[in-house]
């Protein structure tokens, strides 16, 4: 551990309506802190900017999934492990439940939150492009009420989001309507498990008579922010997945992402990787192959 | 011969129910009284003069104990085989990493902080980064000519077989760096007090190595130094003698401030700081015949040494020796060379040296084979060492080895004919393609040439006062089960229980020196040691009639128990003796290299996505002669973990270097393999015995590191068609390969680097 806990003050109020309150009494101060997984290793390389952390883990109001009519609201406290146990989102939301499992180890999926990786805002977190393919709203709470939030454009830049600096985000609401859809997610790491992704796709879609009614394709690790490849989505709307639709796809996919050279890989391998998984995702589409 | 009663049964481990019920103790666990904790503060440029040193502000110096080059006794070098090392930098600085500054604290959060705010001005010196660079001698950053050592190997008229060879076959085949990744991190404890001198306490393997990198650093006699391992989580080379620079590190400090001082490194510092495989680069040139004989050859192996010499003459050693791989030579030059860069030293590692010449040797094999058009079987059968031939070095092949037998059993236990033919039908198909990899490899046990005998390790055997038997070396248990297998040869040979023999703590207070923990020579060298001591035991207590020939492990225990009461401490020693007919020259590099050489074949599947360009071993067949298995399960064990470092070696583990600095030093991005990357291993032994080791056994604890790079290459080469010839091979490098190849359309195998004639 390079830092030293004697700079840290670390509070934890006993319910939402505290936390809230601290956050607008000193806006921007207190850094919310649920599982850990990504503030404590910053901590833990000496990196952690923030000195005041409340502690957010485990609290009731965020920690439940709610399923409604035509909804499922995941509260932000929601652990990846609570995902993956949950029997709705297991049967409805299998890309959620796929980027649970990849998310580090059992001990980071233990503690790691959905909230915290949307609020952490890595363009490589691999929950993110299935909330995305999903359509997510988020809830967002302050000491000044509730507003509702489309995800789609919930992340601003990189690391950064319209989050506002005395709110939480209370609940993910995934909306039921993709239940029927044809599922495809793929993430592609340095290793099989334990790995930052270097790409990760996750898309939805149904055909109607061998044409495309309608898909969601969702990339990340390739672009400040995680996101939906719209342009891509639109060009193969209605059309009959082909050879020449899949090399089109392929040129459109590769050219709304913005990737970049890093330590784990290069601008080149993830711009061809992400044109190779959007066609594999359309053939898997018309082949109508179980991809998960 | 054994009765597979005790050696060659699977005995428990002497230490394992400590380790499992966390009663071991790692030296993280130890306190003293009164002890400050240690950091390092060090270099951030490759090369430089250093211009000032500034203590920032904000901090309370006058609580921390600070060390420099000036504050040493003794000599300011970490003594090994060159004393080029210094312990501390004085003046100049050679790598980035290196140590300049040591401080001490009660308070161990409150030095990460100190650290952070000295700041240190340098004169930069251009640096050299490369094997290339560090050849073109344009920059002299090491001796004369940036070179720490070479090797001449020559044998029979290599001069006079190109204008015979129907094929000269041409390759350079390169190996990246690689990290030890122990479980445990690299930790010191020291004191010094000014009767007993200097005791250091860690995570070690080589107690006399730190021994006597203390004595000149500290400038005391022998007796006023004494270095206790404890429990060593994982070593593979990489505790071989970076600890001496911490032990170093961590006694300077205690003398300086005369408490007790624990230095511990954290993941991050112990990855950029200490040691990592060599980085290595090999060019072969090969006369062949038309029918696949090889006639000789020109092998020229460089290593990257980093910025001092350290271990690189005998990494270098052991990577020429190795170098000419399980074939027979008639004729062969090869030169060697260990380079200075400006890097952090690069040290042993698990296999040390031979995994680099050996990869390049295997792929070329391939290469020849192409050129030949003779199948990768067939070349290698064709070439085999057989008994009474001799190798590169000259050395006679004494022992009954049958390769061709060996080959043909690997490649039945792999079915390797029909998923080759399988393979290639399927492969005209689809986004994923398969392919099947042969490697066939040896590895000498032991130390080189005249090293053993250099060595002169000496071990003891104790009867002690309650009938049981200790075993007293200096040979550490860091995982791979030396303190099991020790016990196991001394019960077998004094015909008693496993659990009447125990074995001291590695401490050199107590234990004589049976040398470094190093080399595969543990089982069998000091195996054969321990075993001729333990023989002593029973002949003293046989002819002083204390005990019958024919005797009960009871009457054993009585026999000692009453032997001890009348004479005392009771031991029998046993020291190394070379063997009379071996025969080895250190000029010319010339005769018998090792006492022993363990010989496998190993058969890797693979199958590689073309969607990710990512591949995964999905079959790994490992089968070696290894004279004797004396633990079945560690001896497994050994192999299987092996060839899971040795995937990670080919497929994962890439160092990246900026500046001579390690950028990826935390395990979230310098990438190991996990279980889930790790494809079924299956281990089987031939044993053939071996008159050097305890009870026939051969070294075996590097032997799988060599096999996999070569076999999963082969098998990406047999899926793809397209050569790979250096490692780490990533899914970048594969795409980057196949995007040029498509372009250039010149042909699965261009003609570059092949002349026929």
């Amino acid at each position: 551990m390079r830092s030293d806990p004697a700079d840290y003050e670390l509070v934890a109020p006993a319910n939402l309506q505290e936390i809230v309150a601290l956050l607008a009494e000193e806006p921007g101060t207190w850094l919310p802190i649920a599982g850990g997984t990504d503030v404590m290793v910053q901590y833990a390389a000496g990196k952690l900017s923030a000195r005041k952390l409340v502690s957010i883990w485990n609290l009731p109001e965020l920690r439940h999934i709610e399923v409604l009519a035509d909804e499922v609201r995941i509260g932000a406290g929601c652990t990846y492990t609570d995902l993956r146990e949950n029997e709705t989102v297991g049967r409805e939301f299998p890309l959620l439940v796929s980027a649970a499992s990849w998310t580090g180890g059992i001990a980071n999926q233990n503690r790691g939150t959905l909230g915290g990786n949307v609020v952490n805002a890595s363009p490589a977190a691999d929950s993110l492009p299935a909330l995305l393919a999903y359509e997510a709203e988020l809830i967002l709470v302050s000491i000044r009420g509730e507003r509702r939030v489309p995800y789609l454009d919930f992340h601003t830049d990189y690391k950064k989001t319209k989050l506002a600096s005395d709110e939480l985000i209370r609940d993910i609401c995934l909306s039921r309507r993709f239940s029927e859809y044809f599922s495809y997610t793929r993430k592609v790491g340095a290793r099989q498990a334990q790995a930052i992704s270097k790409v990760c796709v996750a898309a939805l879609g149904r055909l109607d008579g061998g044409k495309v009614k309608d898909v969601r394709i969702a990339v990340g690790s390739v672009a400040p922010v995680p996101l939906r490849l719209l342009e891509t989505e639109r060009i193969v709307q209605g059309k009959a997945i082909e050879p020449s639709l899949l090399l089109l796809a392929k040129k459109i996919a590769v050219a709304e992402i913005r990737p970049i050279d890093d330590i784990r890989s290069t601008m080149r391998y993830r711009s061809t990787v992400v044109g190779n998984l959007v066609a594999e995702f359309l053939e898997k589409l018309r082949a109508n192959e179980p991809a998960i | 011969m054994t009765s597979n009663r005790i050696v060659g049964a699977s005995v428990p481990r002497k230490e394992g129910r400590d380790k499992v019920t966390g009663r071991a103790q790692y030296i993280d666990d130890m306190t003293l009284p009164n002890m400050l904790y240690g950091a390092t503060v060090r270099s951030r440029v490759p090369r430089g003069k250093i211009k000032k040193i500034t203590f920032g502000s904000g901090i309370a110096w006058n609580e921390f104990v600070i060390v420099s080059a000036k504050d040493i006794p003794g000599k300011n070098c970490i003594v090994l085989i060159v004393d080029d090392q210094p312990c501390l930098a004085d003046g100049i600085v050679n790598h980035p990493e290196e140590p300049i500054l040591l401080l001490a604290h009660p308070d161990r959060h409150a030095l990460p902080k100190a650290v952070d705010t000295i700041s240190i001005e340098y004169e930069p010196l251009p640096a050299v980064f490369t094997i290339e660079e560090s050849e073109e001698h344009r920059e002299i950053i090491w001796g004369k000519d940036n070179t720490f050592k070479t090797y001449l190997v020559e044998k029979g008229d290599i001069d006079g077989v190109w204008e015979k060879a129907d094929y000269i076959v041409e390759g350079e085949y390169r190996t990246g760096a690689q990290e030890q990744l122990y479980i445990e991190n690299n930790g010191m404890i020291a004191t010094y007090d000014p009767e007993r001198g200097v005791t250091v306490w860690g995570s070690l393997q080589c107690p006399y190595y730190i021994h006597k990198a203390l004595m000149t650093l500290c400038n005391l006699p022998a007796d006023k130094v004494r270095v206790v391992q404890m429990e060593t989580g994982g070593a593979f080379g990489g505790k071989e003698e970076y600890p001496s620079m911490i032990a170093g590190h961590a006694a300077l400090l205690a003398i300086k401030s005369g408490r007790p001082v624990k230095i511990i490194y954290d993941r991050m510092e112990d990855m950029a700081a200490t040691t990592k495989r060599h980085p290595s680069r090999t060019r072969h040139r090969t006369a062949v015949t038309k029918g696949g004989k090889i006639l000789g050859g020109e092998i020229e192996f460089a290593v990257d040494g980093g910025a001092y010499t350290t271990l690189s003459p005998v990494v270098l050693s052991r990577g020429t020796i190795h170098a000419g791989g399980p074939y027979y030579w008639p004729n062969v030059r090869i030169r060697a060379k260990a380079m200075a860069t400006n890097a952090p030293p690069h040290g042993a590692f698990r296999g040390f040296g031979a995994p680099q010449s050996l990869f390049a040797m295997e792929r070329h094999m391939e290469r020849i084979a192409q050129v030949v058009g003779l199948s990768p079987i067939e070349i290698r059968r064709r070439n085999f060492l057989q008994p009474g031939q001799t190798t590169t070095t000259e050395q006679t092949i004494r022992e009954a080895i049958d390769l061709e037998k060996l080959l043909d059993r690997a490649l039945e236990l792999s079915n390797y004919h029909a998923k080759k033919q399988r393979f290639s039908k399927d492969n005209r198909m689809g986004t994923s393609k398969k392919g099947i990899g042969v490697a066939a490899f040896l590895h000498g046990a032991g130390f080189t040439g005249s090293g053993e005998r250099n060595l002169s390790s000496v071990v003891d055997v104790e009867a002690c006062a309650d009938g049981s038997v200790r075993v007293l070396v200096s040979s550490t248990e860091f995982g791979q089960g030396t303190k099991t297998v020790l016990c196991q040869i001394v019960a077998e040979t004094l015909g008693l229980e496993y659990d009447d023999v125990t074995i001291a703590q590695a401490d050199t207070g107590e234990v004589p020196n049976s040398g470094p923990t190093v080399a595969s020579r543990t089982v069998m060298v000091v195996g054969k040691l321990v075993q001729s001591a333990a023989l002593g035991i029973k002949q003293t207590l046989t002819t002083s009639g204390a005990l019958e020939r024919s005797y009960s492990p009871a009457e054993f225990r009585t026999a000692c128990q009453n032997y001890v009461a009348a004479h005392g401490t009771f031991r029998s020693s046993a020291r190394f003796e070379a063997p009379s007919d071996v025969f080895w020259d250190d000029e010319k590099y010339r005769g018998e290299a090792y006492a022993a050489f363990a010989w496998a074949v190993y058969v890797a599947e693979v199958t590689v996505d073309l969607s990710t360009y990512s591949v995964s071993v999905n079959d790994l067949v490992a089968l070696q002669e290894v004279g004797k298995v004396l633990h079945p399960v560690l001896a497994r064990g050994q192999i299987v973990g092996g060839i899971a470092q040795g995937i990670g070696y080919t497929l994962y583990e890439k160092v990246i270097w900026q500046n001579g600095r390690m950028q990826n030093s935390q395990m979230t991005n310098y990438i190991m393999p996990t279980s889930a990357d790790l494809p079924p291993i299956r281990v089987f032994f031939e044993e053939m015995g071996n008159i050097h080791g305890a009870f026939g056994a051969k070294g075996i604890g590097e032997l799988p590191m060599d096999g996999p790079a070569p076999s999963i290459i082969n098998a990406v080469e047999d899926a793809l068609q397209v050569r790979f010839d250096a490692i780490p091979l990533l899914p970048e490098d594969i795409f980057e390969k196949l995007a040029t190849e498509s372009i250039s359309k010149s042909g699965p195998h261009s003609a570059g680097g092949v002349q026929s004639q």
